[in-house]
């Protein structure tokens, strides 16, 4: 997926605080997605600092945590823009107009699936069914479920946000 | 008066939490006295937001609701729906799975109790491993989640395993379009999820279970966690189940956006901790699964199945269905339909049935050109073969798949080269890797559609024999099954690839 390289990376956060999240999750069974859920959950991505840190807490190469990490389309290596839109690609929206919408508001943004607007407002994912199907196109913005999503609907709640 | 507004994302995402703030919000400004359940969803789409109204008369269904028209409810002037068992959509379905769906507050133990909940625990636990797993295996109960294979059969293998542990994994990672039901009963029952789970612990003789969530259903995560810990504290899960002395518990965990999850090897290595790869089989899951011990991994349709079975006994469940399909299907709906939404019924519908009469055609109006079934890696069906019985063995007969039961609807309009390229497409982005017939033949299949769309119909035979290659060599059904949707489109719409009908027949 394309890095959208006009964004900077920010500060990484202190080991120390990475290494006592890594450190509470240990107790669980098989516990390396629950710790990268919740480094994501707390920083917006997962820092590059935080990669060894768990190799060494799991008994595992950094190399192992980097495939986890790269393998799962959720995980991202730098933050997403303020606003994240998530638009369903799959077979039941596209029945109901989901490619279309998909196109319009990726060229009202110019940018591309996975890309984010270059002042760093709005990020836009394709996403693989949010379980909308008898309500399509579905879209997500902000973590907020849009049904019969239009144009308007999902560009609407962050619109006049962007500056 | 005691309101009813749905919690359903597909509610929500529709304005359901506007229209409650709204009732809230009139309600006290006219001090009245009311009561809002936020309940799950009845399943018909159409109609949500759909709020019920109960004057202690029995409830009555408004929808869709918006927050415009409270005012009308609160003062009894709106137009009903009347009571919401009646409308047609529901009254002709046989809900034994999703019986309380819509119906209780999903959160209330207390309600699940009093609507048949926990019968079949009860009766569970009075009885051998044996006897239950024997239960499940007459009842006829197959895999819901696509294969079909005997539930009871992949129990008794696990029950029979030796190990110093074993596992429960609800398969909850319903990532195919055009299903829902998994987040329907999650967000509308969830004790029947757990009470389904606790039984076949018992069963086989697991004291742990991880139900693997999307993290694509926010708000079913969001209920299971607090169905989770009102289970806990009523000791419904913890050291002894029911104070029965038997241990059973039971953890939530979110997956990370990658579709092959749903496939079960992968959603055990995802579970571990590691890249979501397909494991080769054998060893079979039910014999070295999670951590390499003896795993039970089913559907959360096939386990939220196990406690109206042990409720009502092997012979009531087995009595609904159609050939070596028994019980009922929770068939969802979807796409462009007028009518969508979930849909559980016996066995043995026609095709055609659903997709007419059920669901009352295409939303635009426009003549159905082809549905899908059974998710991304499902065939296209077109109307001529609409008089297809929805089983296992007769879809597989009639060269597609019933997969977890989700039908999408396309009119006329649609793009049936472009739904092809689609389907390899979604191959690529969510192939595992670990395999060439998927990983690299969904690339080429892409390639080799976009050279037939270009008018190089001599590439058609190209396409077929790559399909043949990634059907018989793909390790998983990601890439063995992507074929079908293609085959599909191709065997029923030639037109579309550059060939006359008649050359492709």
């Amino acid at each position: 997926m394309p890095d959208d390289l006009s964004m900077s990376l920010p500060a990484l956060p202190p080991t120390e605080e990475i290494a006592a999240l890594v450190a509470a999750k240990l107790n669980l069974e098989g516990p390396l997605l629950p710790i990268l859920h919740e480094l994501q959950e707390t920083y917006g991505y997962i820092p590059e600092n935080a990669l060894g840190i768990m190799a060494e807490a799991l008994n595992i190469t950094r190399a192992e945590v980097h495939g986890v990490v790269s393998f799962y389309h959720d995980f991202r290596s730098r933050p997403a823009g303020r606003h994240v839109i998530k638009i369903c690609r799959a077979e039941a929206c596209q029945a109901m107009g989901g490619a279309a919408l998909g196109a319009a508001v990726l060229e009202r943004l110019g940018v591309e699936w996975h890309g984010t607007t270059p002042d760093g407002a709005i990020t836009i994912e394709p996403i693989y069914c949010l379980g909308l199907c008898a309500c399509g196109p579905a879209a997500m913005v902000d973590g907020r479920l849009i049904g019969r999503a239009t144009f308007e609907t999902v560009i609407e709640p962050i619109g006049e946000r962007v500056k | 008066m005691k309101f009813y507004v749905p919690r359903d994302a597909a509610a929500k995402a529709l304005g359901a939490d506007a229209v409650a703030a709204e009732i809230g919000r009139l309600a006290q400004a006219r001090g009245l006295d009311i009561e809002i359940v936020r309940n799950g969803s009845r399943g018909m789409m159409w109609l949500e937001p759909l709020v019920e109204v109960d004057r202690e008369e029995g409830r009555v269904g408004y929808g869709p609701v918006m927050p415009g028209d409270v005012a009308a409810i609160l003062d009894g002037s709106a137009q009903s729906l009347g009571p919401v068992e009646e409308i047609p959509f529901f009254a002709k379905q046989n809900r034994l799975t999703f019986a309380r769906v819509g119906l209780i507050d999903p959160l209330s133990l207390a309600e699940y109790e009093e609507n048949g909940g926990l019968i079949g625990l009860r009766r569970a636990l009075g009885m051998s491993g044996e006897e239950i797993t024997r239960e499940v295996t007459e009842s006829g109960l197959r895999g819901r989640g696509g294969a079909g294979f005997p539930a009871g059969i992949k129990w008794e293998t696990v029950r029979k395993a030796e190990a110093d542990r074993k596992y429960i994994v609800c398969n909850a990672d319903e990532g195919d379009s055009g299903t829902f039901a998994d987040r329907m009963l999650l967000e509308g029952d969830p004790f029947c999820l757990i009470e389904g789970m606790v039984i076949a612990g018992l069963a086989v003789g697991a004291k742990k279970g991880f139900v693997y969530m999307r993290s694509e259903y926010p708000d079913a995560i969001e209920v299971l966690d607090l169905s989770l810990k009102v289970a806990r504290e009523a000791g419904l899960i913890g050291r002894s189940v029911l104070g029965s002395g038997q241990a059973f518990d039971l953890e939530m965990r979110v997956g990370a956006g990658a579709y092959v999850c749903g496939e079960e090897t992968s959603l055990l290595n995802s579970l571990e901790g590691k890249r979501g790869v397909v494991r080769a089989k054998p060893p079979l899951p039910a014999l070295e699964g999670l951590f390499g011990k003896p795993t039970v991994v089913n559907n959360l349709l096939t386990l939220g199945s196990i406690p109206i079975i042990m409720a009502k006994g092997a012979a009531f469940y087995a009595s609904f269905g159609l050939g070596h399909s028994k019980g009922t299907m929770p068939i969802q709906i979807a796409g462009n339909v007028k009518y969508g939404g979930l849909f559980e019924t016996a066995f043995g519908m026609p095709l055609g049935e659903l997709v007419h009469d059920v669901a009352g055609g295409t939303a635009t109006g426009r003549p159905v050109k082809a549905v899908q079934v059974g998710g991304p890696l499902g065939a296209y069906f077109a109307p001529e073969q609409f008089d297809t019985p929805f089983g296992y063995e007769e879809f597989d007969g009639a060269g597609g798949l019933i997969g977890h039961a989700g039908i999408v609807v396309f009119d006329d309009s649609a793009d049936m080269l472009g739904m092809a390229r689609f389907a390899m497409e979604f191959c690529a982005v969510e192939s595992c890797g670990k395999c060439t017939p998927c990983r690299i033949g969904a690339v080429r299949g892409v390639e080799t559609i976009d050279r037939i769309a270009a008018g190089e119909a001599e590439a058609v035979p190209l396409l077929e024999d790559l399909c043949e290659v990634m059907k018989d060599g793909s390790l998983c059904a990601l890439g063995g099954f992507t074929p079908y949707p293609v085959l599909s489109a191709l065997r029923l719409f030639p037109e579309e690839f550059g060939r006359a009908k008649e050359a492709a027949e």
